[in-house]
């Protein structure tokens, strides 16, 4: 019965999204306020429909009911409860379910807050929301239902992929789903913006929350992904420049660009066009990143079990969207009032440099993923892009990007001070010429580059506080002034310092593991000793363990360092029965901001494991810096401004509806 | 500045932004593209020795030695030709005896894979799609490969280790 309810919901829903899409739209066409408020009650209703299904489907999981296909291919009654619930979208079906729900999610968020948008522009947004919603439904019900029966049920499930039993899964997915998805809003006010033909700085305000949002999300999402990476696949691997990373990358970058345009299309009234069509792109990437993920073009972890028919079918939905959207661009872009042009060295100038540096960055991300399947489409030769490219292309495009970060947020609008901006910068740049000398020394012989990149990280820091400490006037004034100043500062401007600081941050953090990485693999018998960076790691013996739904194998080793015990490491591998295949459990040991890593290989006849242990210096600042920024994101978004709401928009504006 | 000098400053700055670019992909697609081949494409190009590509097929069954200090031997066969690789290291989660895999690395002097990367980039069904995709054409593709995962691979480490 679940299984059919939840069904049922999500036609229900579909049904609902249909509506939703057509009827507010010509209410607005009519001037019709009773037709345009449909979109807040359906976009709510859908909302609860899809949640409903949703639930369904996590009961069904929980409860273990292998009557349902999706329940018996993926999960197992001895499974702990924690992954039967992450399990509900761990598989195809499930997640894209969770993709859904979370549009739905968003969509109800506007319908929902959105009081102080004109009605019309809400119609318009909820509608657009709405076909995609109606596109995603009909793909699950049509290629990807998850409610499906098996006549014959059968007694034990086939459980879920060894490698997705992790906290991981509960996290990483969500997260990274309410940052692809949340761009839909932004693509919706953009298609919206181009239907009414109108946009103005009202409009850029009320989208830059919501994109606030979603790149706050994605950020946590990729950085939790990357620390899942790195501590599940047991290679201390933390970015492999897999198409699939890639996916994400994109988006975040197209974000990036529209969260710093939206701040020059708010202030200063320009660069609308460009607003609009970052919009666009930064969604049509999420949607990409869905297509190479869920078509099964490529193979990687994420990739689960493939059916060609539901790669078309994105793929169809991939063109409509991204075609209909860009054509309508096309055709309507030009009757949008064009905003002014301004002075390169000025804040807005600043704004305009990041966004070409990062749409470029973002674009040879798209070639290096993209060219191996359109050659092999065409030529049908294979070839791979890995981390030689990417470090060739996207590394010297983010040197300039770091450079001016810092500058940026000391230019004036309209007519900056390049020289004055200078000056200010005199200490972080003195601070970064003290580290660059301090690590060459350190390292004298070692490489050359990874100083220099450590000390445009720290140029990057020591301008986000350079900033601070200019708009509190600190040292100029009295410390208590300097703090009550620091209090007045609008909290977007305690966000931006945050979110520049962890790009240096977590700059530091990837040069320095790269650069200083230390390693040991080879095989040890118990009571044999490893020695990795000054570290003294013995083993102390092998253990086996039965778990829930595996076997494990844990090896216990002591750490020491210069004769005085440490800690114990336990490092394990898992045998997971049902599937046969197993995983390996690498054994962290954080010391400040760096690690020890050990995970285990094969066991050899003479009782000796094969270990691969890992020194990773301040490795932890690779995820601190994108948490940083995140936070940096929240503090921006509570801000004062965004809460008290979008001022109404200019009467003048209306004259441009002539242009139809 | 006047108007037209402010849109040619722009234009002009994006232009060179973007010609770099396009220069640091070209240059960087020269460099670092890494091919794909099985061992008899391989045999049937005539890849020079150093030159790096990626290797895929089956391991062969009954073929995998492993030496002192981590050094694994084993060949890569796609059923019309093997190819010998040599690795030193641990091997993937995934790796198991007639399964696919694919490696990365070049050609000693002897005729020797000599990989320095292993891949684990499986799907649950145990068969890279590029090696997949390769066998495919070839026509060397038997639809139970890969079927039932779970039954080949129970027995496959114990060979493994007794090898």
């Amino acid at each position: 019965m679940i299984a059919e309810a939840g069904h049922y919901a999500l036609v229900l829903a579909l049904a609902l999204a249909l509506i939703q899409s057509t009827v507010p739209i010509a209410g607005a066409r009519w001037g019709d306020a009773a037709l345009m408020n449909v979109a807040r009650s359906t976009a709510l209703a859908q909302l609860l429909f899809v949640a409903v299904s949703f639930t369904a489907l996590v009961m069904l999981h929980v409860s273990s009911d292998f009557s349902v296909v999706n329940v018996f291919e993926n999960s197992h009654s001895t499974k702990p409860l924690i992954y039967k619930i992450t399990g509900v979208w761990g598989n195809h079906e499930g997640s894209m379910l969770l993709w859904v729900a979370i549009l739905a999610l968003f969509g109800g968020l506007v319908a929902a807050f959105g009081n102080n948008l004109p009605l019309s522009l809400r119609a318009h947004v909820l509608a657009v929301q709405a076909w995609i919603a109606a596109a995603f439904y009909l793909f699950i019900l049509v290629t990807s239902n998850p409610f499906l029966r098996i006549a014959t049920p059968p007694i034990e499930g086939r459980d879920l992929n060894p490698v997705l039993q992790d906290i991981g899964l509960a996290v990483h997915p969500p997260m990274l789903y309410l940052g692809y998805v949340g761009f839909s809003i932004s693509f919706s006010f953009a298609v919206a913006a181009l239907l009414e033909g109108r946009i103005d700085a009202a409009w850029a305000r009320w989208v830059r929350p919501w994109t606030l949002v979603a790149w706050i999300f994605l950020t946590l999402g990729i950085a939790m992904g990357s620390y899942w990476a790195y501590y599940e696949l047991g290679w201390g691997g933390w970015w492999f420049w897999d198409p699939v990373e890639n996916a994400s990358l994109m988006p975040w970058l197209a974000g990036t660009a529209l969260l710093h345009s939206a701040v020059v299309m708010e202030k200063r009234n320009a660069l609308k066009v460009w607003t609009i069509l970052l919009s666009i792109l930064t969604f049509s990437l999420s949607l990409l990143g869905t297509f190479l993920v869920r078509s099964g073009v490529l193979t990687s972890v994420h990739a689960f079990a493939t059916d060609p028919t539901r790669g078309v079918f994105i793929l169809l939905i991939l063109c409509l969207f991204i075609g209909g959207s860009l054509t309508l661009y096309a055709w309507r872009a030009s009757a949008l009032k064009q905003g002014g042009l301004f002075a390169p060295i000025s804040r807005e100038g600043a704004l305009v440099l990041n966004n070409l540096f990062l749409t470029t960055a973002c674009a040879t991300v798209f070639i290096g993923t993209l060219y191996p399947l359109a050659l092999e489409v065409l030529t049908s030769d294979k070839i791979s892009v890995g981390a030689p490219f990417f470090n060739l292309t996207f590394g010297p495009l983010f040197v300039p990007l770091m450079m001016a970060m810092s500058f940026g947020p000391l230019l004036a609008w309209k007519r900056g001070d390049l020289l004055a901006a200078a000056q200010r910068l005199t200490a972080a740049g003195i601070a970064a010429l003290v580290t660059i000398a301090v690590v060459y020394a350190w390292t004298y012989g070692g490489s050359t580059f990874a100083p220099l990149a450590i000390g445009l990280a720290i140029f990057v820091i020591g301008g986000a506080v350079t900033d601070l400490a200019e708009r509190t006037a600190l040292f100029r004034v009295p410390f208590a002034t300097a703090m009550q100043r620091a209090r007045g500062l609008p909290r977007s401007t305690w966000g931006t310092s945050f979110a520049h600081a962890g790009i240096g941050v977590a700059l530091i953090g990837i040069i320095c593991e790269t650069t200083w990485n230390s390693e040991y693999i080879g095989t040890l018998k118990p009571s044999d000793v490893a020695k990795v960076a000054g570290y003294e790691l013995k083993l102390d013996g092998v253990t086996q363990r039965q778990g829930p739904n595996f076997r494990e194998m844990i090896a216990q080793f002591t750490v020491s360092l210069d004769g005085e015990k440490l800690s114990v490491m336990t490092p394990s591998k898992r045998n997971f029965t049902t599937r046969g295949s197993s995983t390996t459990e690498a054994a962290l040991l954080t010391r400040g901001a760096s690690q020890l890593y050990i995970s285990l290989g094969e066991t050899t006849n003479e009782g000796a494991v094969a270990v691969r242990i890992y020194h990773k210096p301040l490795v932890l600042l690779i995820w601190w810096g994108p948490i940083l920024m995140a936070f940096g994101g929240m503090l921006s978004l509570s801000d004062r401004r965004l809460r008290v709401g979008a001022p109404k928009p200019a009467k003048a504006s209306r004259a441009l509806q002539a242009a139809e | 500045m006047t108007r037209k000098q402010r849109r040619l400053t722009m234009i002009g700055g994006s232009l060179a932004v973007l010609a770099v670019a396009a220069a640091l992909v070209l240059n960087a697609m020269r460099d670092s593209i890494v091919f794909f081949s099985t061992p008899s494409m391989a045999a049937e190009k005539q890849i020079p020795t150093g030159k790096r590509f990626r290797l895929g097929g089956l391991v062969q069954p009954g073929s995998l030695v492993r030496g002192d200090n981590l050094a694994v031997n084993f060949s890569v066969a796609d059923g019309a030709a093997t190819l010998p690789v040599s690795y030193k290291g641990i091997l993937p989660d995934l790796f198991r005896e007639g399964q696919g895999v694919v490696a990365e690395g070049a050609l000693d002097a002897s005729g020797v894979f000599k990989a320095d990367t292993v891949l684990a980039k499986h799907d649950e069904t145990y068969m890279p799609k590029d090696v997949a995709d390769a066998l495919k054409k070839q026509g060397h593709w038997k639809d139970d490969y890969g079927a039932k995962p779970g039954a080949s691979a129970a027995s496959a480490p114990a060979q493994g280790v007794t090898k």
